[in-house]
Order: structure tokens, then C-alpha cells, then sequence
């Protein structure tokens, strides 16, 4: 069985104590999605601003646990500055790796099966850098709607923008 | 206080053992399970009663004329006896309707009844601190019907304020209210709402999910029209739900799900309803379940549903008492913490300023079961202004042990999180 910690790992606790890019952006020019997580009523709400198919900035708000919030950090802290088609690649990636399989839990199936069809499209859990840190998720299966909540907000908006639909507010 | 809890001490050891489950470990160590409120546990009575109706004597009811198709439906009908006399009702053969849970007799009320016999232009009253399922039927309604909503607030004393009561009822034709709030405890004193509901001719729908399992409740007594409860919080199986309705109400609804059961006769042209209740009973019916129901009733009485509201009332103030005393302000309690009497074994904490999922987490490492999340009460959470708490909930089989466990636990999440 599964044990915390496998869970939190040190890392993980690091980006929930002191979380980076926390805090809002003036819409516009930035575009704000928000996430809910019906299980437990968490809310997390991403500010994003594309210039020139760079994601240049990007803010987390919102409330909710450990997993969610440090999720969200660090994929503030990797996607920022990035290219919109890298930070797509993260999210299919991350999400990859945050999905149940029978056998191996992780991306790296998926990822044998992309590389098979001759498309470099996810990555690899250990080419994810720290991101990694969170694979341990997929033991708790109750939790990984936590750690995709951030992503998924972030993936509706990178459609959002690239569809010309208007920001929440 | 305290005498009350000496008069209605239960033996905890000794009824824990009835439980199968309670007997494994989690994670190594002794499971404890806090999360009655969701879902309780069942005794080895009420599975054997299902075992044994299964090997003996399955058949589909109201249908063969064979033995043990005659033995089913007089056990299935029983059962409904017995489930109506748990809770006071007239006639238990004519108005206990048995659901698939409380949710279910809820939407059935609010189909039946809301979108039949509820007058037009009239408003539905409900509470801040229902459940889901007391809310979402009737937004469904007022969407198709446009009925006006309106809500009964919370004070800051956890419960309803009724201040503004004369006002709210004015124009009403239904209203829902919870027995007990799933997330604060608070038992709800339901006489003024009774009194002020009739009094402009409407009627009463009251969610007895967390009542019925804790004090039983007496719907003659409390006078309310409709009551909806659910046999997994009170020992029995999933799959059965209950809804206890005035037999002139009842009689008046028409069908809510069609199918076989409920018709008297079928036309290609059109049907007649069968007679209560099973008019409202579509299909073959959770049999099993409702023998297992049945044992779960008959568990409760041996036990004493006055020894068991005792064994609440002292345990959620041994709770109260030692959690705050050890955690000071770490804790915060949502619920009334003053008349103890008026409250049921549901307590609901914020810890630090941890996030209830990760303070369930690192409870169940200790192999405590705790709820953490939003309670199914997101307009209550919204005006407690949190997302979500822990809970923790106490039936027939917890004890001091148990609570001692959760502040050591708690203890332990501090010391984790740091
Ligand atoms: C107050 C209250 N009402 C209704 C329900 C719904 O019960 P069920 O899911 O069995 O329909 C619950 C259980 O979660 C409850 O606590």
C-alpha cells in the first residue's frame, strides 16, 4: 500500500509553502480561467497572457490542498516563458503521467506508443524535471483530480485565447 | 448533561464486534471509522438477513404465485411495516414508498408532487443548510416551472434564523427542510416551520438522512407531510431509500418512474396507476435491500434509538470537549457547541490552516476514516466561507477510543505538515 510518502514528497511541500507566480493579472490584456474540483470545492483560477505564441506570463489564484496548490506552482514555474506548443506538450505530458494504468503507473507507455507512431508529442516522467515529483499521485487515485485541476484550467485557456474567446470574469 | 450520557451508555466493545468491517486494519492499524454520516457500517444481522433471503427464498414479488415468490413479497412487504412503524407512520402499508435512496424519494416528491400539485405562482421555501439533494430537485423544478426560490438563512449561531420566517412564508407552497444538518449537526427545530408552512397551506418536505439513523424520528409527532431518508446511514445496504408521504397527498400525485409494478392495467392507448404505494415503485424493487433494511431496523430497536441519541449527544460532547482542550485554537468547530442536546454526532473542524484533504490524508495513515471535502452543501460552505472541512461522524460503534485516536491523529498531521 501506498504510504504519504509516496505523496508528499519534499518538494511537493516546498511549492505549497511557498507557491510561485501567486496572485492576479489585470484582464485584460491577460485571459482568466477558472477551475473547480467538485470533489472537495477546491478553486483555482489561472491569469495567462500569450504574446507572439509565448506564453509570457502567468499568475495562480484561488484556494484549495497541498497537491492541488503545488501542482499549480510548478507548473507556473515550468510553463512561464514557454512557447504555447511546449506548454501544450507539458500539459498532454503531465496528464499522461497523472493517468490510472494497470500496469506501470506513469507516462512512460504512453510514451513508448508515441514514440512508436514516430511523434515525440509527451515526454517522459523523467524528463519532466521536478514535475515528476507528483507521480506519486496516481497511488491515490481520489487526488488526481488535485493535481490536473491547474492543467486543465490552463489547457481551456490556451483554447480559449487561440479560439478569440472572451476572459471570464 | 452528564447524566444523560451515563443513562444511555451503550457497549461499545461489544456491538463493534458485530461489525465485519470494523474488525480489519487499515494501514496496520485498527480501523477507525468517522464517516457515519456518509455512510455507516453494517452489522453481521443485516447481511445474514440478506445472505439468507437470497439463498432461500429470491424470487421476483407481486408476480409468481410459487412459494418462494409468495415468501418474498410477504418479506419485502414486511419490510415496509416495519420501516413504517419505525417512524410512526398511519399506515405503513400504504405510505412508506421504497427509493433507490433519499435522493431519489426527494426528486420524487419534487417530480410527483412539484410539477403536479404545487399551484402555480407559488414559491418553494428551503434552508441554507440543505444538502444537495434538497436543492437541486427544486432548482430543477423552478427552472421548468418558474417558481420563486427562497432560503431560510443560517444565523451565526449555526442554526436557522427564523427571524424573517413570516416574511419567507408568505406566498410559499412547499417547503424543504433538513431534520439535521449533515455538516454542522445542528438539529433542527422543526415545530415553528411546521406550524408556519401549515398555517398558509403549505406542505412540509423534511430530509430525515441524518435524523432517522440518530434519534429515529416520529412523523406523526412532528407533523410534516413528507419525510425522505436513506438505509445506508442507518445500518442497512445501499440501494434502499425511503419516502414516507400523507396517504391523501400520495393518493392525489400521480406516477413518478413507469414500468411494470406501478399499473393496474395497460392499454396501447394509455394506463391505470396501481394502488398505493406501489403506484410509485416502477420496476422489480431493491427486495434484497429491503430485507436487509429490515434487519437494520430491527438492529436499532434492540439497541434503543433513545440509548443511541444518548450515546450521540455524550459523544459528540466528549469530542468537542477533549478536541478543544488538546488543539485549542488550532480547531475551529463549525456547529453549535452550547446546547449539546440540540445537536447530533457530526462534527465538522478546520485544523490549522491545513486543507481538510490533506488533514483526511494523513488521518487515514493512521487508519482513521474522516470526510474532508464540501459535505454535498456548497451554498453552506459558501456561507461558512470555506470550500470544504473535515468531518468527522459518530454512530452506534464508536467510542472514546476513537476519539482519543483522532486527536492523537490530528497531533501527528501537525507535526507532518509542520
Ligand atoms: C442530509 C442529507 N440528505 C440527503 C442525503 C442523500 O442521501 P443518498 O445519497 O443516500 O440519497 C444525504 C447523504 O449524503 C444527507 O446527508
Amino acid at each position: 500500500m501506498a504510504g504519504l510518502e509516496d505523496l508528499y514528497r519534499e518538494i511537493i511541500l516546498d511549492h505549497y509553502r511557498s507557491p510561485r507566480n501567486r496572485g492576479e493579472l489585470p484582464v485584460p490584456p491577460a485571459h482568466r480561467v477558472e477551475g473547480f474540483n467538485p470533489l472537495c470545492g477546491d478553486e483555482v483560477v489561472v491569469y495567462l497572457e500569450v504574446n507572439d505564441g509565448t506564453l509570457t506570463d502567468l499568475r495562480i489564484a484561488g484556494q484549495g490542498c497541498s497537491i492541488s496548490q503545488s501542482s499549480a506552482s510548478m507548473m507556473s514555474a515550468t510553463v512561464k516563458g514557454r512557447p504555447v506548443e511546449e506548454a501544450r506538450k507539458l500539459i498532454r505530458s503531465f496528464k499522461a503521467m497523472m493517468s490510472i494504468r494497470e500496469q506501470s503507473l506513469g507516462g512512460e507507455e504512453e510514451a513508448e506508443e508515441a514514440d512508436a507512431r514516430g511523434e515525440a508529442e509527451i515526454m517522459r516522467p523523467e524528463d519532466l524535471g521536478e514535475l515528476a515529483a507528483l507521480q506519486g499521485v496516481v497511488k491515490f487515485p481520489v487526488r488526481i483530480k488535485c493535481a490536473t485541476l491547474s492543467w486543465n484550467a490552463l489547457a481551456q485557456g490556451l483554447d480559449e485565447i487561440a479560439a478569440g474567446v472572451p476572459s471570464s470574469d | 448533561m452528564t447524566s444523560t450520557v451515563e443513562a444511555g451508555r451503550l457497549e461499545v466493545a461489544a456491538l463493534r464486534k458485530q461489525f465485519p468491517l470494523l474488525q480489519q486494519l487499515s494501514h496496520g492499524k485498527r480501523l477507525i471509522y468517522l464517516d457515519s454520516a456518509a455512510s455507516s457500517q453494517r452489522p453481521r444481522a443485516v447481511l445474514d438477513a440478506m445472505d439468507h433471503y437470497y439463498e432461500t427464498t429470491h424470487a421476483n414479488v407481486h408476480r409468481g404465485v410459487y412459494a418462494i415468490a409468495e415468501e418474498a413479497t410477504r418479506q419485502f412487504e414486511m419490510a415496509r411495516r416495519a420501516t413504517g412503524r419505525f417512524i410512526n407512520a398511519p399506515r405503513p402499508d400504504v405510505e412508506i414508498v421504497f427509493t433507490k435512496n433519499a435522493t431519489e424519494a426527494l426528486n420524487l416528491v419534487a417530480h410527483s408532487y412539484g410539477r403536479h400539485l404545487l399551484p402555480k405562482g407559488k414559491a418553494i421555501l428551503l434552508t441554507e443548510l440543505e444538502h444537495h439533494a434538497n436543492i437541486v430537485p427544486w432548482l430543477m423544478l423552478a427552472a421548468e416551472s418558474g417558481a420563486e426560490l427562497r432560503y431560510i438563512p443560517v444565523g451565526e449561531d449555526y442554526r436557522l434564523d427564523l427571524s424573517e420566517l413570516d416574511r419567507l412564508i408568505d406566498g410559499v407552497g412547499l417547503v424543504g427542510v433538513s431534520c439535521m444538518s449533515n455538516v454542522l449537526g445542528t438539529v433542527i427545530d422543526l415545530g415553528p416551520v411546521v406550524e408556519a408552512a401549515h398555517a398558509v397551506g403549505a406542505v412540509v418536505v423534511a430530509d430525515g438522512s441524518q435524523l432517522v439513523p440518530q434519534r429515529g424520528v416520529d412523523v406523526s409527532a412532528l407533523g410534516v407531510d413528507f419525510l425522505a431518508f436513506t438505509g445506508h446511514k442507518m445500518l442497512g445496504p445501499t440501494g434502499i431509500g425511503v419516502l414516507w408521504g400523507r396517504e391523501d397527498l400520495l393518493e392525489r400525485m400521480p406516477p413518478f418512474l413507469g414500468g411494470g409494478e406501478m399499473i393496474r392495467d395497460v392499454r396501447l392507448d394509455g394506463f391505470v396507476p396501481n394502488d398505493l404505494p406501489w403506484k410509485f415503485e416502477a420496476g422489480t424493487p431493491p427486495i434484497a435491500e429491503a430485507i436487509g433494511l429490515h434487519a437494520a431496523i430491527g438492529f436499532l430497536e434492540s439497541v434503543g434509538m433513545e440509548k443511541i441519541a444518548a450515546h450521540e449527544i455524550g459523544l459528540t460532547a466528549r469530542a468537542i470537549e477533549l478536541l478543544t482542550d488538546r488543539h485549542g485554537d488550532d480547531l475551529q468547530i463549525f456547529g453549535p457547541t452550547d446546547d449539546l442536546t440540540a445537536r447530533g454526532g457530526v462534527l465538522s473542524f478546520g485544523f490549522r490552516d491545513l486543507h481538510a484533504h490533506d488533514l483526511a490524508q494523513v488521518l487515514d495513515a493512521e487508519g482513521i476514516c474522516i470526510r474532508a471535502g464540501h459535505h454535498c452543501a456548497k451554498p453552506l460552505m459558501r456561507r461558512l466561507g470555506v470550500t470544504a472541512t473535515a468531518r468527522a461522524s459518530f454512530y452506534v460503534y464508536n467510542g472514546e477510543d476513537d476519539i482519543a485516536a483522532l486527536s492523537d491523529a490530528l497531533d501527528v498531521a501537525a507535526a507532518f505538515f509542520g
